[in-house]
């Protein structure tokens, strides 16, 4: 069945499909943003504990997601994996060592004999809230702003970036983007603890909390966004393949695709109900419902305006012509169609996750359910 | 294609990290492979039985499994991104075959091993007894399937199928999964593989075990685990050997060079026999005839076992570099000449296709797709990376004793079984106090036994990434071996530190022991 679509059709239907585990991730990255604020919503032992218990029933699928990201980029685009991971080799590393960091330290956290002690775990959940979010951001950014590589004729990859990839923080319109995601990450944590945890001061911290992150989110996001809108982006000819620089590209590109346009506008403003009624309503928990399934949206919009419509979605700014489109960074026909066949199973493994979670979830954690659960981070 | 500049302090580190960090990752990943198949095995018989006594047990090898778990998945996240930051030119040249199974293993195996943890864990008072259990059974199949899908992977790199090269895209590209998937390469590396995590497992819960019936703690407990794990393990040990011969099997055909090193072999001979423990002696006399300091040789076996023949040639070191007419064997430089004239078709076809030769192009291409150029040429294309003949073997005494290592373990580990079972049968185990006392001490040499498996694997292959395609200088992406260096001892303070804290936290539960597992609650 896959075999007879086109080989375009076949790299778009997987652009759409990396573009959907970018954004779940970006989502799921509350886990992030809810380990920056544990000392801010847990202001005792016991609180602190209901929140990293209640984070810690997710971290793993967040984990498990930006792994599946990762394959997935790689059997799909392995000149994006072979150009960017070695090539940005820093940003890369970085991101992985904050991650190492977490994985261990739900588990050992408050374990007898754990070597380092309570506090240090803490902070390694800290360090991967704060170093996550703002280093997968700013990695994204480069997607529309550029970086410095060339390819041979061989298609390897050399960079010429001074710093293997950290000099992307040096730009602000990356940057902005990876503090956009550091706060949304804050504000759906926010919204997560307001929906999980039954516990009132939690409850009410959690309130102002989402307030004090919203503003920053906002600001540094909408300045990521109308800048977007202005700046040249990387166009490629559909017949020659040849890149060039178009002024307002990604502009054009929502214009050209009002679908995705219609896609931004109603991630956005899901985002902001779901933040609107959580401030507003007394007693609200749905907020996250709303945000969540907004940023997905909204994440999804920008994936696919960075490799839809003829735009380089990982461009050189140092060589115009290396830069990656769906069309030359794909993996063959053959391993695309194969792997569109193994894609059918993701509707399968999403329910069957919904129902383990239905089906342990059906009790909000406090007080109460912590005494009475014997496995405990 | 490759830069003059001198690549070996970089191929160095870099394949140090990637060494590092496998051999941790491997420390945790077979005990996973292993206790789950224990632990699903041991909750059925509650649920069977009812008994809460089983409940207890079940539970506290679960949470050793916890403990274990974490740290697991946190050395596998680099593995898979590092590829692309230190493999990047591998990433590209395999990345069409190579992406696929890491792909699927997220999205097949991970996924359902994290979902069905967390009902594992948590769902106790929440789910019923028979969706606990299933959950358990998921467990042990997602985590062993996320072994069959990099094990497939892996066999690919050390036997290429189902592939062929795209001189327009300068990579292989998949022309069929199920040769991929089913290679006999896979098959066995696979089945030896997670056998290798059950005999593993089954050695750590006998060895726990005996150090509660010593301590008289728990008696219950650690006689009913050392039941199940005895058998379990014995059962396992058997097919370990057997795979374990399947896999020396296939390298005789697929890597004749790693046969050689394994067995110290360097002048290839027709009745080859077994060297069952050796010696080597020192780097200089190591052409000569006799290599080995000290051997006990059994004769024939070696034919017999690599190729089903006691009579049948086996090809040594010597062989190799220097060629063997009479066996159909080029030399080393006879393959690096013909792997050049594969390399330098491909970079005559890129620069008559920029200088717009289009002709001449088109006539280079088609080369590629000539059965007569990729048997003489193309087949050797790594070759033409490298003319110190040297270069072409791997570390011999490390290949040598690593294996041996492994397979005399592996045959002590089933008298280990055996004896256990046997003892457990008849009611002597808490009677038996040596072999209590020994019990512990096995642990640490199931681990040897399993990470002296992955340097025989790896080393042996040396210096392939890709069998006779991609040598590890062609691989490897162009850092400063400086910053390799930093990100190296970065890992390894890491990985030490965490998986100190790991061995830690898993001796004070074990010592802690079932108490808060109840059986009630
Ligand atoms: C508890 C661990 C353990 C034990 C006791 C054995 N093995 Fe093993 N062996 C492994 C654990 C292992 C492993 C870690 O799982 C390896 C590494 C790569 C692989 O495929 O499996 C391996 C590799 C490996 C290879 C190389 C495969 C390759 O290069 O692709 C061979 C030829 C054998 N084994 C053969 C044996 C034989 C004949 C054994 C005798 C009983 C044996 N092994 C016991
Ligand atoms: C060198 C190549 C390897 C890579 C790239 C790799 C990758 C990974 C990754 C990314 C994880 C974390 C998954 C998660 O998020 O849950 C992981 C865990 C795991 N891997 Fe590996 N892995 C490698 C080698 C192996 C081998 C050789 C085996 C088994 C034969 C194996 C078996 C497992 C298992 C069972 C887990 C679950 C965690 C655990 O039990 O410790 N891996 N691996
Ligand atoms: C988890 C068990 C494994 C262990 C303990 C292990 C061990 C090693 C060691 C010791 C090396 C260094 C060899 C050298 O450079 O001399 C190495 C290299 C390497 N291994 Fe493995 N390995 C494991 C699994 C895998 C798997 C499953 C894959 C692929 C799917 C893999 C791919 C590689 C690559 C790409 C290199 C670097 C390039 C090279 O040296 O050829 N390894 N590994």
């Amino acid at each position: 069945m896959f075999e007879s679509l086109s080989y375009l059709v076949l790299q778009q239907y997987w652009w759409i499909i990396i573009a959907l585990l970018g954004s779940v991730l970006v989502f799921l990255m509350f886990v992030q943003g809810g380990q920056t604020l544990l000392g801010n919503l847990g202001k005792n032992e016991t609180e602190r504990t209901i929140l990293v218990n209640s984070l810690g029933r997710k971290w793993e699928f967040t984990f498990t997601t930006l792994v599946t990201f990762g394959g997935a980029f790689f059997a799909s685009f392995p000149l994006f994996y072979a150009s960017s991971f070695g090539g940005a080799y820093w940003v890369w590393m970085l991101i992985l060592f904050a991650f190492i960091i977490q994985a261990v330290s739900y588990q050992f956290r408050t374990k007898a004999g754990n070597f380092l002690g309570q506090k240090t775990y803490e902070t390694f959940l800290y360090i991967n809230g704060l170093l996550g979010t703002i280093l997968i951001g700013t990695a994204l950014g480069t997607f529309f702003t550029g970086s410095q590589f060339s390819l041979n004729e061989m298609n390897q990859v050399t960079w010429e970036g001074p710093a293997r990839g950290l000099e992307a923080a040096l730009n602000f319109q990356n940057l902005s983007l990876g503090l956009a995601v550091f706060f949304l990450s804050r504000v759906l944590a926010t919204l997560y603890f307001m929906n999980n945890v039954d516990e009132e001061t939690i409850f009410t911290r959690s309130k102002r909390h989402l307030m004090i992150n919203t503003v920053p989110f906002l600001v540094f996001f909408l300045f990521f966004l109308i800048r977007l809108m202005f700046i040249e982006g990387y166009a490629y000819n559909p017949e020659t393949k040849m890149v060039f620089l178009e002024k307002y590209k990604y502009l054009h590109n929502f214009l050209d695709m009002p679908l995705v346009l219609a896609i931004l506008l109603i991630g956005v403003v899901d985002v902001l109900y779901g933040i609107w009624i959580s401030l507003l309503k007394n007693k609200c928990t749905k907020g996250i419902w709303f945000a969540g399934s907004g940023t997905i949206l909204t994440v999804m919009s920008l994936f696919l305006i960075a490799g839809f419509n003829h735009t380089a979605f990982y461009p050189s700014s140092f060589d115009l012509q290396s830069s990656l489109t769906i069309e030359n960074a794909s993996s063959s026909k053959f391993t695309l169609s194969t792997m569109s066949y193994v894609s059918l199973m993701v509707p399968f493994i999403i329910a069957y996750i919904w129902y383990a979670w239905w089906s342990i979830n059906k009790k909000k954690i406090n007080r109460e359910e912590l005494k009475s659960e014997d496995h405990l981070y | 294609m490759i830069s003059s500049i001198d690549l070996s302090p970089l191929v160095d580190w870099s394949r140090a990290q990637f060494a590092l960090t496998a051999m941790y990752h491997w420390l945790f990943v077979p005990l996973t492979l292993g206790i789950t198949w224990i632990i699903a095995m041991m909750e059925t018989i509650y649920v069977k039985t009812g008994d809460p006594e089983w409940k207890k047990i079940t539970r506290f090898w679960m949470k050793l499994f916890g403990i274990n778990f974490a740290i697991g998945v946190a050395t596998g996240i680099i593995l898979e991104f590092e590829f692309g930051t230190n493999w990047s030119n591998y990433s590209w040249f395999v990345g069409d075959i190579f992406g696929a199974p890491l792909a699927i293993e997220g999205i097949m195996a991970f996924f359902m091993e994290s979902t069905f943890i967390a009902v594992m864990f948590f769902g106790w008072n929440k789910v019923s007894k028979k969706f606990h259990l299933a959950s358990s059974w998921l467990v042990a199949i997602g985590a062993n399937l996320s072994a069959l899908w990099i094990l497939v992977a892996n066999a690919w790199m050390q036997n290429p199928t189902g592939t062929a090269f795209n001189p327009e895209t300068a990579r292989n590209e998949m022309t069929s999964f199920w040769d991929v998937l089913f290679s006999p390469v896979a098959v066995n590396k696979f089945l030896h593989t997670i056998t290798s995590g059950m005999v593993l497992a089954s050695i750590f819960v006998i060895g726990v075990s005996a150090w509660f019936l010593l301590k008289k703690r728990e008696p219950r407990m650690a006689l009913r685990s050392i039941t199940v794990a005895s058998v379990f393990g014995l059962l396992a040990s058997v097919s370990l050997a057997l795979t374990g011969d399947g896999s020396a099997k296939q390298i005789a055909e697929v890597q004749p060079m790693k046969l050689a090193a394994m067995e110290g072999l360097y002048n290839g001979k027709n009745e080859a026999g077994l060297v069952a423990i050796g010696i080597l002696n020192g780097q200089k006399k190591r052409d000569a005839d006799d290599i080995f300091a000290v051997k006990l040789e059994m004769p024939k076996l070696l034919s017999w076992i690599a190729y089903g023949d006691p009579q049948h040639f086996v090809a040594g070191i010597n062989d190799f570099t220097k060629g063997n007419a009479s066996q159909g064997i080029l030399s080393i430089p006879e393959k690096v000449e013909r792997g050049k004239v594969a390399r330098q078709t491909l970079t005559d076809f890129k620069n008559a296709k920029s200088a717009g030769n289009l002709v001449k192009a088109d006539s280079l291409k088609s080369k590629f797709y000539d059965k007569e150029f990729l048997d003489n040429n193309f087949k050797y294309f790594g070759y033409g990376f490298n003319d110190e003949v040297k270069y072409y073997v791997p570390n011999v005494p490390l290949t040598f004793y690593s294996f041996h290592i492994m397979v005399i373990l592996g045959f002590g580990f089933m008298v280990f079984f055996a004896l256990f079972l046997f003892f457990s049968a008849r009611g002597e185990l808490p009677r038996r106090k040596f072999w209590l006392r020994l019990a512990p001490w096995i642990i640490p040499l199931a681990y040897i036994a399993s990470e002296a498996g992955w340097v025989v694997a790896e080393l042996g292959r040396q210096p392939w990434t890709i069998q006779d395609l991609l040598p590890t200088v062609a691989a490897v992406t162009k850092l400063d071996s400086g910053t390799v260096m930093v990100t190296f001892i970065l890992f390894a303070v890491t990985f030490t530190v965490l998986a100190i804290a790991e061995v830690n936290i898993m001796v004070k539960a074990i010592k802690h022991g079932p108490k808060d597992e109840g059986g009630t609650k």
